[in-house]
């Protein structure tokens, strides 16, 4: 296994600085991961403003391909619709479970093309998907919220 | 130190070890440093299991016919040699079940069954989750309180709250060898604390039986605990030892076919230990190959191994310490010391750690080695770690060091 394909160093950046990180309010939803098999623990909160991402912010312990990729998650949602981050969520999962037969849009996903190369450790996939499927579990919690309120 | 009577010849017991010439890559033989997690098994328990299914197999205890007759004196003769390899005074106190969780749940099961508000069960921060759960659960189904023994700076259990055993202290379950820190503990000083209360001792010998040599009676405790697969036996099976006056006096926890003595509709009897903590068809081949694992650590001898281990814990401390960035979890000194050598390496994620090591063939571990409390204790979240048995060289603690130094580069130099 030639782990130079897998820590990319892109990957490697953003585990030594990560974007977004800390929790901050205001916030409408906030949720903990935990990846019971390395123990790996994630709080994460969305702040949405209607169907806009505001906000994602979140504190983490974890391996680099966990943080890493929720950093870049963060970078890839905040400021955007929440229907285009859930929909991003859906496409790299099917990435990371496509042991690297399935090649993601550059334009759309940026520094997340990183991850390619995680699709062929099985074991590491679950890290990568930890910070997406917390915000994605996050921003339904918020929106049910919302519904509520109204 | 007692001298061992013939050097220990790691290359002729490595041969017995097929796996470890296993390779990840051509020409590359794989570093096995997870033994503390599962042991690898030799070719004479492997060969024990597959005659006994090839020759010998049929249910014990209730097949009239050879095969039958066979199977049960195979089973039975495996039972006489666990009891003699651990000192036990016969063969009765010994109690074949699944796994060293499924002997820890009989404990407190049958332990229990009395327990009630204003009870106190102690054990440490030091545990296996299951040495910890199985007693959260019987707490929460009595009413009675669990308390723990915390450990000292250095990772040895701090024995120095005296009133944590008292006169409410109805059981006491602490680990013999931590599966983290490599602690020995000193169980017998426990043992006659918790004895001068009243209390019933129990202990997770999982990470103890393996490496060091055991005596129940010695050690004076109650009933004791461990598991088949991390001393070269089969998965599948672990062994519960315990006093028979105790055993004796103990209800059921599993009911079914074997434990009873006479069914009836309206109610039953229970058949006498160790029958009665064995509910249906037990596992046979796995005690034959238990069996055979108990003959080949004998043939060595448990002195020998546990010497050589020693030798080998304390050449991989000395190697680990020169790892920069490195941090042990536990003690910094052979000393009282089993073979898990955990640690930390400074802004390196243990999982990335067992990654980079995996990609040059060696195994070990990164996580909480289900002891998450004891991890939150020390501060951390999870830790790598490195684990030896008789077979490992110091070669292999030589790759380790490397790969590690290796490892630190590769995430800090880029
Ligand atoms: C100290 C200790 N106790 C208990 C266990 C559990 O053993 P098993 O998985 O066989 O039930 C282990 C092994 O993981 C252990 O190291």
């Amino acid at each position: 296994m030639d782990v130079n394909a897998l820590y990319q160093d892109i990957i490697l950046e953003h585990y030594r600085a990560k974007s977004n990180s800390g929790l901050r309010e205001p916030y409408q939803a906030e949720v903990h991961h935990v990846n019971p098999s390395c123990g790996d623990e994630l709080t994460l909160r969305v702040n949405l403003d209607g169907d806009q991402v505001v906000d994602v912010s979140y504190l983490g312990e974890g391996c680099s391909i966990s943080q890493a990729s929720t950093s870049i998650m963060t970078e890839l949602v905040i400021g955007h619709g929440l229907a285009h981050g859930l929909e991003l969520y859906e496409e790299f999962k099917e990435m990371m479970h496509g042991q690297g037969k399935v090649e993601l849009d550059e334009d759309r996903f940026e520094d997340a093309i990183a991850f390619h190369g995680v699709a062929k450790f099985p074991a590491r996939v679950k890290c990568a998907l930890l910070g997406w499927s917390a915000f994605a579990d996050a921003a339904h919690q918020a929106t049910e919220g919302q519904g509520a309120d109204r | 130190m007692t001298p061992v009577a013939a050097p220990f010849d790691v290359a002729r017991v490595r041969e017995d070890f097929p796996i470890l010439a296993r390779e990840y890559a051509p020409g590359k033989p794989i570093t096995y440093l997870d033994s503390g997690n599962t042991s690898q098994k030799p070719r004479q328990v492997v060969d024990a299991i597959a005659d006994h299914y090839l020759q010998h197999n049929a249910n014990v205890a209730r097949a009239m016919h050879l095969l039958g007759a066979e199977a049960t004196e195979a089973y039975e003769n495996a039972r006489a040699k666990v009891a003699g390899f651990i000192g036990a005074n016969r063969p009765e106190e010994v109690v074949f079940v699944g796994n060293a969780s499924a002997g820890l749940n009989l404990a407190a099961h049958t332990l229990g069954a009395g327990l009630g508000p204003g009870d106190e069960i102690v054990i440490s921060v030091m545990e296996h989750h299951s040495n910890i759960v199985p007693w959260q659960m019987l707490a929460e189904r009595t009413g009675a309180t669990l308390r723990w023994f915390d450990i000292t700076d250095e990772g040895r259990l701090d024995l120095s709250d005296e009133s944590l055993i008292n006169e409410r202290t109805k059981i006491v379950s602490v680990t013999w060898v931590s599966n983290v820190l490599g602690t020995v503990n000193p169980i017998a000083g426990i043992a006659e604390r918790a004895h001068a209360f009243g209390a019933t001792v129990v202990v997770d010998a999982s990470q103890g039986v393996p490496h060091l040599p055991t005596d129940v009676s010695a050690l004076g405790v109650d009933l004791f605990v461990f598991t088949s697969h991390k001393m070269l036996g089969p998965t599948g099976l672990g062994v519960v030892w315990g006093r028979y006056d105790l055993l004796a006096e103990l209800p059921p926890f599993l009911g079914g076919g074997e434990m009873i003595e006479v069914v009836r509709m309206t109610g039953s009897t229970y058949a006498a230990p160790p029958a009665r903590f064995e509910a249906g068809t037990p596992p046979i081949v796995q005690a034959v190959g238990l069996g055979a694992a108990v003959d080949y650590l004998s043939a060595i001898g448990m002195p020998a191994i546990a010497e050589r281990e020693h030798q080998l814990v304390e050449y991989a401390l000395a190697g680990l310490a020169t790892v920069p960035g490195l941090r042990l979890l536990g003690p910094t000194t052979s000393h009282n010391r089993g073979g898990a050598l955990a640690f930390r390496i400074d802004d390196i994620h243990p999982h990335d750690v067992s990654q980079l090591l995996d990609s040059r063939g060696i195994a070990i571990r990164g996580g909480h080695h289900c002891a998450r409390p004891l991890h939150e204790r020390l501060g951390v979240q999870s830790s790598s770690r490195a684990s030896v048995y008789l077979y490992n060289t110091e070669a292999e603690i030589d790759t380790l060091v490397d790969a590690l130094n290796w490892t630190t580069d590769f995430f800090k130099g880029r």
